[in-house]
């Protein structure tokens, strides 16, 4: 009896409460997260912004825990309970949800235009004809540098491979700094801010990633091996220990002034101007001869699409419109520095770190992680096997021939390209 | 045709049974079973259809899998051997010396020694990564103080020597077990052995290896048995020290981990769960072969002496 009257008071309550609703005109609009860190600038900032152009509509951020992001979005679409707009993962992940038919068709959204190419890839089919979210930032690859010990040094900021060795000679020979803050135990390091990070001077960025994708370019080529050759090169300059230094261990033998640099993602802008007492600077990974066109990762790493199912699909689509305009990107790229809008009109940010990043998009070519699309959908899992190769290679253990030969015939084992 | 007088139906034992019976049931044979199903399906066009063997096939005819597989099962096989030469006998000798009735303080030892068994594998992972961080570790220091510096290294970052390091982390943290055990059986033995044997002669170390010994061999069975079955179970300490993708290059990766990457998946790898319950089943199948043999061969040749 008593659930009986539970579940009629419910259902009455949800009657009147969407009743209430359609009397207001107002339509609520739900996001799931899982940025749960930017549950302030959200509410604070973004979400007013919105609703202040917007009358009539309301949204709420509603992040869940990162771990527990993609299987819980799941559950909540099965069931139908999921909210209007789905932040969106790069790649296979989001590209999954559309194919289940959970992500609507927004290749025709007012405001997909304000995005290249490459910055729609990340969330587009594999022909690149339709798109499923809108590109919300990416992070840029470089290395961050302690200004301080540049200048008692006297070392000039290094554009080109042969400078950047010399720098940190120089460095290593006065002994006062570690060179560079890099370690190998956690492996990703040694993939994302090594390989991926110095790879696109060699392999031309997009041209090359695309001849990979296209079976035109293996792993084995002078171009795709050359990047490991230039890691091996980095082990003597590198921490007592690196072997067992860990992410968080580089990040603060940074931050505490005693490496002089950092190969970084943009990311650790937020932290680092917390953490660090010195002044920093950044530059992007040098090339190999003085004038060669340059090459920067510029990654795509969150967008924000729309559920199937949704029942305000209008208001929603408003929404996104919005998050594509350069009104959102300049809010977001300030509240989080170093998460870089992707949208083509530039975006004036303040802090003068994140500026030195975003102006490497205007004299060098951006491309994305080679590994990211397509080729790390089978077993064994590209990515994660450039992990274990990039460490290996650092260490010392295996030459670069090797891990290249190891990563191609892994992906050859079941990557057929032009399927 | 007279029937025998039937006895009542003994309701009692089912009713006193069920919970237990349905409890187990319910969580752990139910699963299992379940486990053991989806090993044999795979997720063709997103339904799952009863492919056989094929999963096996795979895990051990594609060199990707396979590989992966005997270096786990390898690697597993070198951590149980760390437990049982160092774990177990360091676990005898804490006990006997625990036994000893000379020994002051002996309950403080006890304790300090059984502490690590009941901590958390995520603090026992995190405060020895500190302690042996080459930047901000202990160790590289105190090792300087006693002036072996030059033999430190980065143990978990080298591939020679991480898995060991962790199967030592790992007997650090459960010696107390089989120390517990053995101290009870010691105890357990009754005066009047240990007085004979001493009107016999048998003394000091003689009296341990001839009487004591042979007296607790059955706990020192079981200790085995147990660390077997928790080594090839084994997974948070890896995990947590080293991460789910077990580096550096493997040279860490046991069963557990390699499951858990195969089950759930790892940043871009999917987890294929029918791949995943393949691992699973070879596990269950391993542990099981290792009992059966300690339960058939081992168990019934133990004397027992009864007191």
């Amino acid at each position: 009896m008593t659930t009986k009257l539970l579940t009629a008071l419910l259902l009455g309550t949800s009657i009147l409460g969407s009743a209430g609703m359609a009397y207001a005109q107002d339509v609520t609009l739900n996001i799931e997260s899982w940025r749960g860190d930017d549950l302030a600038i959200w509410k604070d900032k973004l979400i007013p912004a919105f609703e202040a152009k917007n009358p009539g509509i309301k949204v709420v951020f509603a992040p869940s825990a990162p771990t527990e992001y993609d299987a819980a979005l799941g559950a909540k679409l099965a069931a139908g309970s999921a909210g209007d707009l789905i932040t969106c993962r790069p790649f296979d992940k989001s590209l999954e949800l559309f194919k289940k038919g959970n992500l609507a068709d927004i290749s025709t959204l007012p405001g997909m235009e304000n995005f290249s190419d490459v910055a729609k890839a990340a969330w587009q089919t594999d022909d690149g004809k339709a798109s499923f979210c809108v590109p919300m930032a990416s992070v840029i690859h470089g290395f961050i540098y302690n200004k301080d010990a540049f200048d008692k040094l006297g070392i000039k900021v290094p554009t080109t491979n042969e400078e950047f060795y010399a720098a940190l000679d120089k460095i290593k020979a006065d002994g006062t700094y570690i060179p560079m803050a890099m370690g190998t135990k956690d492996l990703w390091e040694a993939a994302t801010m090594g390989y991926q990070n110095i790879g696109p001077n060699y392999w031309k960025g997009e041209e090359g990633r695309a001849a990979l994708i296209k079976g035109e370019q293996k792993l084995t080529d002078k171009d795709w091996v050359a990047p490991y050759e230039e890691l091996a090169k980095w082990k003597p300059y590198l921490g007592d220990g690196f072997e067992a230094q860990t992410y968080p261990d580089s990040q603060n033998l940074f931050t505490l002034g005693r490496a002089a640099i950092y190969p970084a993602g943009s990311w650790e802008i937020g932290l680092f101007n917390t953490q660090a007492q010195f002044k920093m600077g950044a530059f992007p990974p040098p090339v190999q001869k003085a004038g060669d066109t340059c090459y920067i990762s510029d990654h795509t790493d969150i967008g924000m699409g729309l559920n199937a199912a949704s029942k305000n699909a209008d208001a929603a689509k408003t929404f996104l419109t919005w998050v594509a305009s350069p009104d959102f990107a300049t809010i977001y790229a300030n509240a989080l520095p170093g998460f870089f809008s992707l949208n083509n009109t530039p975006v004036k940010m303040e802090d003068p770190l994140a500026q030195e990043f975003v102006s490497w998009r205007d004299k060098c070519k951006s491309t994305i992680r080679s590994t990211y699309q397509i080729l790390s959908r089978g077993t064994p899992n590209l990515e994660n096997e450039t992990w274990v190769e990039s460490a290996n290679v650092i260490n010392g253990t295996v030459t670069p021939e090797a891990a290249a030969k190891k990563l191609q015939d892994g992906l050859d084992s079941w990557y057929k390209a032009g399927k | 045709m007279a029937a025998a007088p039937k006895r009542p139906f003994r309701w009692h034992i089912v009713v006193f049974l069920a919970p237990a019976v349905l409890v187990y049931t319910a969580i752990m044979i139910l699963p299992l079973a379940g486990t053991l199903q989806l090993s044999l399906f795979r997720n063709i066009e997103q339904a799952q259809v009863f492919v056989g063997f094929e999963n096996f096939r795979r895990l051990f005819g594609d060199p990707n899998w396979s590989v992966n597989f005997w270096n786990a099962l390898r690697n597993n096989v070198w951590f149980f051997i760390i437990h049982m030469v160092v774990q177990n006998p360091i676990g005898v000798l804490l006990a006997a010396l625990l036994s000893s009735p000379r020994l002051r303080f002996s309950a403080f030892y006890r304790t300090a020694i059984f502490v690590p068994t009941i901590l958390s594998f995520v603090i026992v992972g995190f405060a020895w990564k500190l302690i042996l961080s080459p930047l901000w570790g202990v160790a590289p220091n105190l090792m300087d103080i006693v002036g072996l510096k030059s033999l430190f290294t980065p143990w978990l970052g080298k591939e020679q020597y991480a898995l060991t390091t962790l199967s030592l982390i790992s007997v650090w943290q459960f010696v107390g077990i089989p120390m517990m055990l053995i101290y009870a059986a010691l105890l357990s033995i009754p005066e009047e052995v240990i007085e004979a044997a001493e009107c016999d002669g048998i003394t000091g170390m003689s009296q341990f290896w001839k009487i004591k010994l042979p007296l607790i061999l059955p706990s020192i069975g079981i200790i085995s048995i147990l660390t077997f079955v928790g080594n090839f179970n084994a997974f948070d300490l890896i995990y947590t020290a080293q991460g789910a993708l077990a580096g550096p290059n493997y040279s860490t990766d046991i069963l557990g981990t390699f499951l858990y990457r195969a089950f759930f998946g790892f940043q871009l790898q999917v987890g294929d769960p029918n791949m995943g319950a393949a691992i699973a089943t070879m596990m269950f199948l391993i542990i099981l072969g290792g009992v059966c043999v300690y339960l058939f061969l081992v168990q019934t040749r133990l004397r027992r002496y009864q007191f």
